[in-house]
């Protein structure tokens, strides 16, 4: 009798009036939830549509086909005043791409050697590294910027008081100053020699890998593909003449002549971006090398594993996969962080779009346009970092 | 049996062995932290060679050739830049700072009303203090002066216009002054709403969840910069005609809605990291979801991403520096503003107001890190293992 009861349990029927049935409840909070937020979005637009009425400003995105107007410091791309607006946005956002490529690359660098340096042995190296990451974490990256644009490169000399340092290099207000290549007639076959090198060096990348797991005997590849990347390009080089020169800066009267001239805008937000960023990076590296158990290296070591080996092949591979995670969101905040190039005046997106958002008070397309470059950037380098990751990551059979 | 004739018989002393190797006392610890083997010791000298070429000239500069008084530019620049200092001096221009000190604290708020950001900022650190030593008692009170009490104080004295103080229009406020109320009203937003998006991020009902997760990766996907333009320049587009938001409020609201975004994020990392035994035993309880969160769930997960919120905080400090780029003189902001004035335009100018800016952001940045490793000590209730 008991045993009958409790095998019919009343799985349909809600025992409660249907106010406590907790589906019911979560569609309707959810339908309220939609009918506000249709209502504010309806409210927002047709202020919008009105306020922009009443200003003569035209909707959509034609304005991109206006002449610009305007200059920028620098661009990777031809660009005069007389081009559209569209193209300035196009050379913002190279310079964006420009200042966090080379931002994150300087910024990798340093913050290793910083991470590293907080582990070591050496009590000098580690206090110097820990107040290199507890100096730079805790400053504004604006203000960063601002000391060296306006402490540090607005009072180097003027240009015709250069200071000279070695290789041709000049360093003064504007800027720095350094040879430029030039690619004369034949330089062509540098380049492609060089591309050729780099595919053979990584077909014997594979046949030495292939080697090595059938035989256990090791290739030297890193003197092959050295003596590939290098040397291929420098029989080139010499065999047409040496067609490559460089034009180098001669300093004038009031000016240095020739060359090429990296802006102190660049310089100040490359060099802020890079020493800001490198002190996470650095504590992302030590964290990551912390958390490879003592017992991984023991254990290398018992096998006769020589200690820098042991870091190559079996520590660092392990903290590896605690860095990248971490270090994907520190290269994602870098190239945010570019955006503060407005303070200074570097022209990346974000500035060319002020300056385009005064121009022509189109407001919500320059912020649509940032918002759209900002985000698929994002999501590319989280694309890129979690396919990095993906091969990186434990294979657990 | 007696043949044992190979028998050894040591008719010497054995040698001394040598002292066993020191472990204490200074050379040891020199042997062992700085000269440990030749990389070691090659790294040592390296660093302290540099250190030797860094470290002088930067106290010279810094305090021993620095200018600590005057009244104007004079002191800051040699004689050929017309000031009174030696041909090729080089010094920090500490009276700069020195001279324009209570317009770093306070921006341009009038002179004779500065009594009342002063007051705030004395009743701040009463209400602050007491709540930040964990032994003091009667915490409820004071979490009651500080968030409740400070704020409509705050409201009533800092714009004024309220029982005969005169008006002081948010334009004028400046300096440290911007930077706290901008920070202070920041964390007290951005907690609270980014507990809410993250419980929202992990809630069963798809709109709910969907609408939160949209507003959290898209926020965290932008620069703050096009956060504030948006604040600054689409907002007013977004209302009606007439209405207007003073410039002040909406970086507010715009650094709140960033902070929340990344907020969100640090929560819910505590909130998945909670077993889901926890969850089950506050529903078998037959806690309400409210109950759950605030009774279980909640306590359990901020004490674990206290470090993350803390550095959320200490990224929203240094965010509000960012105002300055909108128009806005926050320390920073009044920092650089001042550069402009004539009367202490020098080449060493910039860069000794710079420093001076960068201490103290880095003060309270440091002091909230380090209180952050405090708390998470003396909350540590787990079991040591």
């Amino acid at each position: 009798m008991a045993i009958g009861v409790t095998t019919t349990p009343e799985k349909s029927k809600p025992s409660g009036s249907i106010i406590n049935d907790p589906q019911v409840r979560g569609i309707f909070y959810q339908v309220i939830t939609v009918i506000i937020l249709v209502a504010v979005v309806y409210w927002i637009a047709d202020n919008t549509i009105e306020n922009l009425k009443r200003a003569n400003i035209a909707s959509g995105y034609g304005f991109l086909n206006g002449r610009a107007g305007f200059d920028v410091g620098q661009s990777l791309i031809a660009y005069t005043s007389d081009s559209t607006y569209g193209r300035a946005l196009v050379v913002g956002f190279f310079n964006t791409l420009l200042v966090a490529v080379t931002g994150i690359i300087t910024a990798t660098i340093i913050g290793f050697v910083v991470g590293i340096g907080r582990l070591s042995h050496n009590w000098l190296i580690a206090k110097l590294s820990l107040a290199y990451v507890e100096v730079f974490r805790n400053i504004p990256p604006l203000l960063v910027i601002f000391f060296w644009y306006s402490g540090v490169l607005a009072v180097l000399p003027q240009p015709r008081e250069s200071a000279a340092l070695p290789l041709n290099i000049f360093l003064n207000n504007r800027g720095i100053a350094f040879p430029k290549p030039v690619f004369g007639d034949g330089s062509q076959y540098v380049f492609y020699t060089f591309v050729i090198a780099v595919i053979a060096s990584f077909f014997v990348a594979r046949y030495a890998r292939i080697k090595q797991e059938a035989t256990g005997q090791r290739f030297p590849l890193l003197w092959t593909v050295l003596g590939l990347v290098v040397g291929l390009p420098l029989v080139a080089f010499l065999a047409t003449g040496s067609p490559i020169t460089f034009d180098v800066p001669v300093a004038g009267k009031f000016n240095l002549t020739g060359g090429s001239v990296i802006g102190p805008e660049f310089l100040s937000l490359f060099l802020a971006l890079s020493f800001y960023t490198a002190a996470f990076i650095a504590e992302i590296v030590r964290a990551g090398i912390r958390g490879v158990s003592k017992g991984q290296t023991e254990a290398a070591h018992a096998l006769g594993v020589r200690p820098g080996l042991t870091t190559r092949l079996v520590v660092v591979p392990q903290a590896m996969r605690i860095i990248i995670p971490p270090l994907t969101s520190q290269y994602l905040n870098l190239t945010k962080n570019s955006s503060l190039a407005i303070a200074i005046g570097y022209a990346d997106l974000v500035a060319v779009g002020g300056t385009i958002l005064n121009q022509t008070g189109q407001a919500i397309e320059v912020v649509s346009i940032w918002i759209i470059v900002y985000l698929s950037l994002s999501l590319t380098t989280s694309l890129l970092m979690n396919w990095f990751n993906a091969r990186m990551a434990l294979v657990e059979r | 049996m007696n043949s044992h004739q190979g028998n050894f018989v040591r008719a010497s002393m054995i040698e001394a062995a040598p002292a066993p190797i020191q472990t204490g006392g200074l050379g040891y610890w020199l042997r062992k932290n700085l000269f440990a083997t030749p990389k070691d010791t090659a790294l040592t000298i390296i660093s302290l060679l540099v250190l030797a070429w860094l470290v002088p000239p930067a106290v010279q500069w810094l305090f021993i050739d620095a200018a600590w008084t005057g009244g104007g530019r004079g002191v800051c620049a040699t004689v050929a830049q017309g000031g009174s200092q030696p041909e090729g001096w080089s010094g920090a221009c500490w009276a700069f700072v020195n001279a324009k000190f209570d317009q770093f604290l306070f921006g341009r708020y009038p002179i004779e009303e500065r009594w009342r950001p002063a007051l705030v900022g004395i009743l701040f650190v009463l209400f602050l203090t007491p709540m930040l030593i964990p032994k003091v008692p009667y915490k409820n009170i004071n979490a009651i002066l500080l968030l409740v009490v400070l704020p409509i104080l705050a409201l009533i004295l800092l714009p004024g216009g309220w029982f005969g103080l005169p008006f002081v229009e948010t334009p004028l406020w400046g300096g440290l002054m911007v930077t706290l109320v901008l920070s202070f009203v920041g964390i007290a937003v951005s907690l609270p709403l980014g507990i809410l998006l993250a419980l929202g991020r992990r809630s069963t009902m798809p709109v709910i969840k969907m609408l939160c997760t949209f507003f959290i990766e898209v926020v965290r996907g932008i620069p703050l910069i096009t956060v504030l333009f948006m604040a600054s320049v689409m907002l007013p587009l977004f209302l009606p005609q007439g209405v207007t938001f003073d410039k002040f409020l909406r970086a507010l609201i715009g650094v709140s809605f960033f902070a929340s975004a990344y907020m969100a994020e640090v929560v819910r990392g505590g909130l998945q990291a909670i077993g889901k035994g926890q969850y089950e035993g506050a529903d078998s309880l037959g806690l309400s979801y409210w109950q759950k969160m605030n009774l279980i769930v909640l306590p359990q997960a901020l004490k674990l991403v206290i470090p993350g919120i803390v550095n959320t905080f200490i990224g929203l400090f240094k965010d509000t520096s960012l105002v300055s780029i909108i128009g806005m003189f926050d320390l920073l902001g009044i920092v650089r503003l001042n550069f402009s004035d004539a009367n202490w335009a020098s080449a060493v100018t910039p860069i000794s107001g710079l420093i001076f800016a960068g201490f103290i952001f880095w003060l309270f940045c440091f002091g909230m890190s380090r209180y952050s490793g405090f708390m998470e000590r003396v909350l540590d209730t787990s079991h040591k293992r």
